[in-house]
């Protein structure tokens, strides 16, 4: 394998889970259709041939299941790898991750640790039915004892679920299944970031965009467009939702004084919203202009043919960019 | 996983009706049914497939952006479906298109959720109570459950009255029974002894996962662990799948408590149209299951009792008719206002809802027309 590859995320994140897989016989997968179909996104694909029935496990149909019996797992020595396989599916387990999952570490007062990761394909862009769709990633967010990451680029992920997966703490693993496909540039030889560190997609001096997943190719884009109005935008990549990385955005927002946040998630008590609040605490006298926040609506995710309107793109979050300018 | 001697069968694959102990009670029951009627059962199987064939050439063609077969499964659902009175209540799972037919859907608004204009498509009360397809595995037999009790608590089942007594079935596969929901409402309709009937279709798969990942026992015996009467049936026989429906929807009814059937079929096609089958099962399963193709056993089984070449060309051609309407009224379909996402969130005016709707009205308008916003 040579260092850099040209791969698609789904591809990248099949190689990170391999090579986990390689490095410690510790780390095993389970989940809904994982087996010999590769699970329905292929993020698996081929891996059941190669470790055998033990490591990758084709479970019954039961999300509670999955992630009540990786917390066992985890207590007996393992470190298990779940796939939940849509967003709106996370929902039956909601309960052994946020009563059990995440609080296991705590309650047995730092005894034991729950190196689990929960993988969620996530995020609208694919025109499915209901369910298929949602960012759930607020509830997780909002429960102590999670860590909450998503990556958005290839690469990212390829070292995200990696780090992840060797992570003594529960990791909720967010995968934007809209960029599942797009390939991207894989380093296999250098990592690059931690796993919970924001990081600068592009630079740029008048506005700060802030986002996560799939959204931050929607920023490139709309710092593209714009660049040709003569507008210089920084890109922000915010990888980790839990803990979040404070450092890079501040920094962001002292030179460039305005932030727009952008999520395809609804945008009431959102991820988005506590960025903000904590940019104004932090950063108030930089400012030139409120934290403005470009979000999905407070609905439900809507049927498929109006995903183009629910889900912010590149004039929406332009048109917060200009409401930011005009201060 | 295929027949055993506790599945019940009236019809044979070869279209024969089977005498024995084990169908004795059923039999008289599909003695009961008329010609119009048994010929009622093969045209509805007819036109749900030609539904489904139609359905999978428009999914094809990107009019409709997944499908989600029930061809293979006729037989169990017209046999169920026709066995409810129309007092019923109907929890479907996705798949029970037949059902929904029998019960007075208009077929378009299940190409109007799979299209993503909807996340529902038909008004319950205004269908045969049919309700809404459930996307989330299971989730169903709990409200079923639920709206059992409520007949219950309503004095409306059990009063020796079955012509207005009421009761509930509710559909679910083979990987749902996994699904804690699914074990929870067994568990809470025995409890309240509900009039209700649990509808499984095992089609032996979900999605690439076989049945036999799920359960260790045929799944009707699992009922009589959470104390509910159940059997096993030949779910590519719409006789029996009807015969047992209409007895223990009857029981029922009439107070005897929640009861259980396990039909045995097959999804011949794909999961849906996103599946490729082809990576988890062989050509000799599908060949197997094919040889037990549900409609053509009844059609040898209608001309063996004199159906004639006449009535199978003219449903041939209803079907035909039927797909065509569908697929011209699937086109003529436009695309919901935008506003429509901020409907119907809450049933009471809710004011971030308001002001978004606004706020997203406005932006329209400035964008789509400068000018216009002067
Ligand atoms: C709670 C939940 N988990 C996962 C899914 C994704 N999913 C959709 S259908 C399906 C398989 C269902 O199998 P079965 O219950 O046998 O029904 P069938 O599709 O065979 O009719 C899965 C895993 C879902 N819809 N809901
Ligand atoms: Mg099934």
């Amino acid at each position: 394998m040579s260092a850099l590859e040209s791969l698609p995320m789904a591809k990248a994140l099949n190689a990170g889970l391999r090579k986990a897989m390689q490095d410690d016989p510790k780390v095993i997968l389970m989940g809904e259709d994982i087996g010999p179909l590769g699970g329905v996104f292929r993020v698996t694909e081929g891996l059941q041939a190669d470790f055998g029935e033990n490591r990758v496990m084709d479970t019954p149909l039961a999300e509670s299941g999955i992630v009540g019996t990786a917390i066992g797992l985890a207590m007996r020595g393992y470190r298990p790898v779940c796939e939940i396989q849509f967003d709106g599916f996370v929902f039956p387990a909601f309960d052994q991750i946020t009563s059990q999952l995440a609080k296991l570490t705590n309650r047995h007062e730092g005894g034991i640790s729950m190196p689990v990761v929960i993988r969620i394909p996530y995020g609208g862009h694919i025109g499915a039915v209901e369910h298929h769709q949602e960012s759930p990633e607020a509830y997780f967010a909002h429960t102590p004892g999670l860590r909450v990451v998503s990556p958005s680029t290839p690469h990212d992920a390829y070292w995200m679920i990696q780090d992840a997966i060797s992570s003594d703490d529960p990791v909720i693993f967010l995968e934007p299944k809209s960029r599942y496909w797009p390939k991207g540039e894989v380093d296999f030889a250098v990592r690059g970031r931690t796993l919970h560190s924001t990081a600068v997609a592009r630079v740029g001096t008048e506005v700060t965009l802030l986002g996560h997943g799939a959204m931050v190719a929607v920023l490139l884009q709309a710092a593209d467009l714009a660049a040709e109005e003569g507008t210089s935008v920084e890109v922000l990549d915010l990888r980790s939702l839990s803990p979040i990385d404070y450092g890079p955005i501040l920094e962001s927002v002292r030179k460039t004084g305005r932030l727009v946040i952008a999520q395809e998630a609804p945008g009431a008590v959102s991820v988005g919203s506590e960025i903000a609040a904590t940019v104004a605490e932090r950063a108030f006298y930089s400012l030139e202009s409120p934290v403005l926040r470009v979000s999905g609506f407070d609905t439900p995710f809507p049927p498929a043919k109006l995903e183009t309107i629910y889900l912010p793109d590149a004039d929406r979050v332009l048109e917060a960019v200009d409401r930011a300018l005009a201060y | 996983m295929s027949y055993t001697e506790a599945t019940l069968q009236l019809l044979s694959p070869a279209g024969a009706l089977v005498e024995s102990d084990a169908t004795a009670e059923y039999l008289p029951i599909v003695e009961k049914l008329s010609d119009d009627e048994l010929r009622e059962f093969h045209r509805v199987m007819a036109l749900t497939r030609a539904f489904d064939v139609e359905g999978t050439n428009l999914q094809r063609q990107g009019q409709i952006g997944i499908w989600v077969p029930s061809l293979g499964q006729e037989a169990a659902q017209v046999g169920s479906g026709f066995a409810m009175r129309p007092q019923d209540h109907i929890f479907p799972s996705y798949r029970e298109h037949a059902v929904g037919i029998i019960r007075g859907i208009d077929v378009i608004d299940i190409v109007r959720l799979f299209r993503g204009l909807t996340h529902g498509g038909w008004t319950p009360s205004e269908h045969g109570n049919f309700h809404i397809y459930t996307m989330v595995l299971g989730s169903q037999t709990l409200h079923a459950t639920g709206y059992a009790m409520g007949i219950t608590l309503d004095g409306k089942a059990g009063t020796g009255h079955p012509e207005t007594d009421e009761a509930v079935i509710t559909y679910f596969g083979d990987g749902s029974t996994s699904q804690g929901d699914v074990n929870e409402a067994l568990v809470f309709a025995a409890s309240y002894q509900t009039p209700e009937l649990f509808f499984l279709q095992n089609n032996q798969w979900a999605i690439s996962v076989p049945v036999s990942k799920q359960s260790r026992t045929p799944l009707y015996l699992r009922a009589g662990g959470f104390g509910i009467p159940s059997v096993q049936v030949d779910g590519n026989d719409v006789l029996i799948s009807y015969a047992a429906s209409r007895k223990y929807l009857e029981e029922a009814r009439a107070g005897g408590g929640p009861r259980f059937i396990e039909a045995l079929t097959y999804r011949m096609g794909a999961h849906t149209s996103s599946d490729d089958p082809t990576k988890y099962r062989t050509d000799a399963e599908t060949a197997h299951w094919a040889a037990l193709d549900p409609i053509s056993r009844f059609e040898t089984y209608l001309r063996s009792r004199g159906e004639g070449d006449d009535f199978f060309a003219e449903v041939r051609t209803e079907a035909a008719d039927f797909a065509e309407d569908i697929r011209r009224r699937t086109l003529e379909l436009g695309v919901p206002p935008v506003g429509a996402m901020f409907d119907n969130v809450y049933s009471e005016p809710h004011p971030l809802i308001e002001e978004e709707k606004q706020w997203l009205a406005q932006y329209e308008a400035a964008y789509a027309s400068p000018e216009a916003s002067e």
